[in-house]
């Protein structure tokens, strides 16, 4: 049975909202002794502490890590994600609960904690390292490779305010991609800095991840998740939603999300079908590598069928499809002409050989044209398309493109 | 193969704060690089963009210095114990002017570092144990303007100057303990920064700075000694001067006053560090 790295037992964080006006506490506490003098002494003043307006920012976590696992944590802004982290961190105190971590810990909350501009940027990477947990010959040994991985070997003895903001990010990435801990706990760093820089650091974290860490990491950018995790733990309102495989729970929280973003309801859509000649009101994609009529989770044959209740007689009506990115980007399009169909329900099925595309969230729309070119019904499609494929991009995500199709490559000399 | 000793090695636990914790000395000293670097940090950056850089370190304890022996040396002509006036009010201004700032460092170190208490986790002690540690470095070059004062007065260091440290020790738990308080009350409470600069003024005139503690009169010795400053002053100028010997019963007294404020001031940080993170 594989080891146990993280253990966390019914985490809980309660906030109380107007806690952040602490600094007033001793101004309240001698205002009301002064009110009411007799009160405050017979009452236990905890009850007061009762009526503060309370807010669980996690509530009940409880979940296990294994060694050398790497996984991510998503959820929306708000959703205890980086509560949990500081928890696990020791920066604040959970509630309720408790956390274990076997092995060495480190945490990146922020890139770059600790920088002083006057500084230069060698003594910054001692303070940041220090800062960090690593050791003073740890340090030394390793100053060449941080400032050479930072590509600033130049500059290294400049006062940081004289850097661009760019230089100190890489600096600092430089410095937290250099730590040796067992225990990994990332918050969201990976998101800034420029991309290329961005992308070796993620290369770093991958060898990391290799090499039997644990890595717990927090993040937005699904992709990334997709890219280094195995396992995902998705967070809502401070309670976990789901966890379990990378593709599972991100095709999942997609999903949320996407229903999030529509704007059609489909039982309201059937109903409100009356009104016209005809109506399309379900949608489903099927095959073998699709979860939940909408999910692709592998790359096969699948087939998009659409539901058509039609109430009034159409003759050489024209159909089509399209779908789209979530940025309305046109992927692809069919369109079938000279169909007629009488009063009734029928489903129109696309079948393609495969969809090979870069694991997000798309949108259909499906159309249909009266005989004179005019549109009987326009719908786009709930729920949304959500590929959950296995991504096959490079290491320089941004250019991985729209579709997801393995590649080989060799280089000869002739 | 020798282990390496490693503060991050250990199971860690995480559960929510008892009241009671006692104190991880272990863990304190595991992070000592780190209070080193904050250390070095401050006084870098302290002086860095500076004209006269580090000689401000200086500048201080010599004015005060030149004003007193102005004032209350030739003017006043207050009694100094048969001690030429400026050497007499420069021994006791080494370890004020470095308890004034130890005391006003250290008080803004948890909420001017925010970012650090809210982004990473070290014992928070730390931090005002730098702000009282750094200014020793600025006393170390006073006191070398010191010693060129005893050589332009003929006056030798006696032995007794191997006695120095301890004084010196008193001194920084005081400061500590002191600090302890003060920060984390800071940070619950911003008055605290506006109250510092009264506090120090009053202790400034109830330690003896500009005039000798004998002068005072002797039924108010005991309760005057309360003030450990009285002590540390007192024991400056007997190791580095050929002054008396500080009150003896005030040597107990200040030591026992010292332990206290700083047992208490450990109990009140430990108990007040779990909210930092949150309300700073």
């Amino acid at each position: 049975m594989a080891e146990i790295a993280i253990r966390v037992e019914n985490l809980s964080k309660l906030y109380y909202l107007n806690y952040g006006l602490a600094r007033n506490m001793l101004r309240e506490v001698i205002v009301d002794v002064l009110k009411k003098p007799l009160k405050k002494v017979f009452q236990a003043d905890k009850n007061d502490f009762r009526n503060k307006k309370e807010l669980w920012a996690l509530k009940d976590i409880s979940f296990k890590i294994n060694k050398g696992e790497v996984v991510g944590v998503i959820g929306r802004n708000g959703a205890g994600k980086s509560t949990l982290l500081k928890i696990l961190a020791r920066i604040t105190p959970p509630t309720k609960g408790y956390a274990r971590l076997y092995g060495r810990l480190s945490s990146i909350l922020e890139i770059g904690t600790g920088f002083h501009g006057e500084l230069t940027g060698r003594e910054n990477v001692f303070f940041n390292g220090a800062l960090l947990g690593m050791k003073r010959r740890e340090l030394i040994k390793k100053l060449d490779e941080i400032v050479a991985f930072a590509e600033l070997e130049k500059f290294i003895d400049t006062p940081l305010k004289h850097y661009s903001s760019g230089m100190a990010v890489r600096l600092a990435f430089s410095v937290a991609a250099h730590l040796e801990p067992e225990i990994l706990l990332v918050d969201e760093v990976l998101s800034v800095g420029d991309s290329v820089f961005q992308q070796k650091c993620l290369g770093k974290m991958g060898d990391f991840a290799k090499g039997g860490r644990t890595v717990l990491f927090v993040t937005h950018q699904l992709n990334q998740v997709r890219r280094l995790c195995e396992k995902c733990i998705w967070l809502a309102n401070g309670m976990i939603q789901r966890v379990g495989s990378v593709s599972e729970v991100v095709s999942a929280y997609e999903a949320s999300f996407s229903s999030f973003f529509t704007e059609e309801d489909p039982t309201g859509r059937a109903l409100a079908g009356a009104s016209s000649a005809a109506v399309f009101f379900k949608w489903e994609a099927i095959g073998s590598g699709v979860e939940n009529y909408n999910t692709l989770t592998e790359i096969s044959p699948l087939t998009l069928r659409f539901w058509l209740k039609v109430d009034q007689p159409l003759k050489h009506c024209s159909t089509s499809v399209l779908l789209f990115t979530s940025d309305n980007q046109l992927v692809w399009g069919n369109a079938i002409s000279k169909v007629s169909f009488e009063p009734g329900v029928y489903t129109l099925e696309y079948s393609l050989s495969s969809l090979p595309l870069r694991p997000s969230t798309y949108y259909l729309q499906v159309v249909l044209f009266d005989e004179n070119g005019s549109v009987v019904d326009n719908w786009q499609c709930y729920p949304h398309l959500v590929v959950a494929t296995k991504p096959m991009g490079h290491f320089r995500d941004e250019y991985a493109g729209i579709l997801n199709i393995p590649c080989s490559f060799l280089i000869k000399t002739k | 193969m020798k282990k390496d000793k490693d503060t991050f090695q250990q199971t860690l636990v995480i559960k929510p704060c008892r009241r009671w914790i006692g104190l991880d000395f272990s863990e304190i000293w595991g992070y000592r690089e780190l209070l080193l670097f904050l250390v070095l940090r401050d006084i870098k950056v302290r002086y860095k963009q500076t004209i006269l850089g580090v000689t401000w370190a200086i500048i201080q304890p010599v004015m005060m210095m030149v004003v007193f022996s102005l004032f209350f040396g030739r003017f006043i002509k207050v009694y100094s114990s048969g001690v030429p006036y400026p050497l007499f009010t420069y021994a006791a201004l080494l370890p004020w002017v470095t308890f004034t700032e130890s005391i006003s460092r250290s008080v803004n170190s948890l909420v001017q570092d925010a970012n650090l208490v809210k982004k990473i986790y070290f014992p928070r002690l730390i931090m005002p144990l730098a702000g009282v540690l750094s200014p020793w470095v600025d006393f170390a070059f006073s006191f070398v303007v010191f010693l060129g004062l005893m050589l332009y007065f003929g006056i030798v260091p006696t032995i007794k100057i191997i006695f120095l440290p301890v004084f010196i020790l008193l001194e920084v738990g005081l400061a500590f303990g002191v600090s302890l308080w003060l920060s984390a009350l800071n940070v619950l409470y911003r008055d605290v920064r506006y109250a510092v600069p009264f506090i120090l003024q009053f202790w400034f005139f109830s330690s003896p700075v500009v005039y000798a503690s004998e002068s005072l009169p002797s039924s108010w010795r005991l309760f005057y000694n309360l003030n450990p400053m009285v002590v540390v002053i007192d024991g400056f100028r007997w190791v580095l001067l050929a002054g008396n010997s500080p009150f003896p019963q005030g040597l107990f007294i200040a030591l026992a006053s010292i332990l206290l404020i700083l047992l208490a001031g450990l109990f009140y940080f430990r108990r007040m560090e779990r909210l930092f993170a949150d309300i700073v």
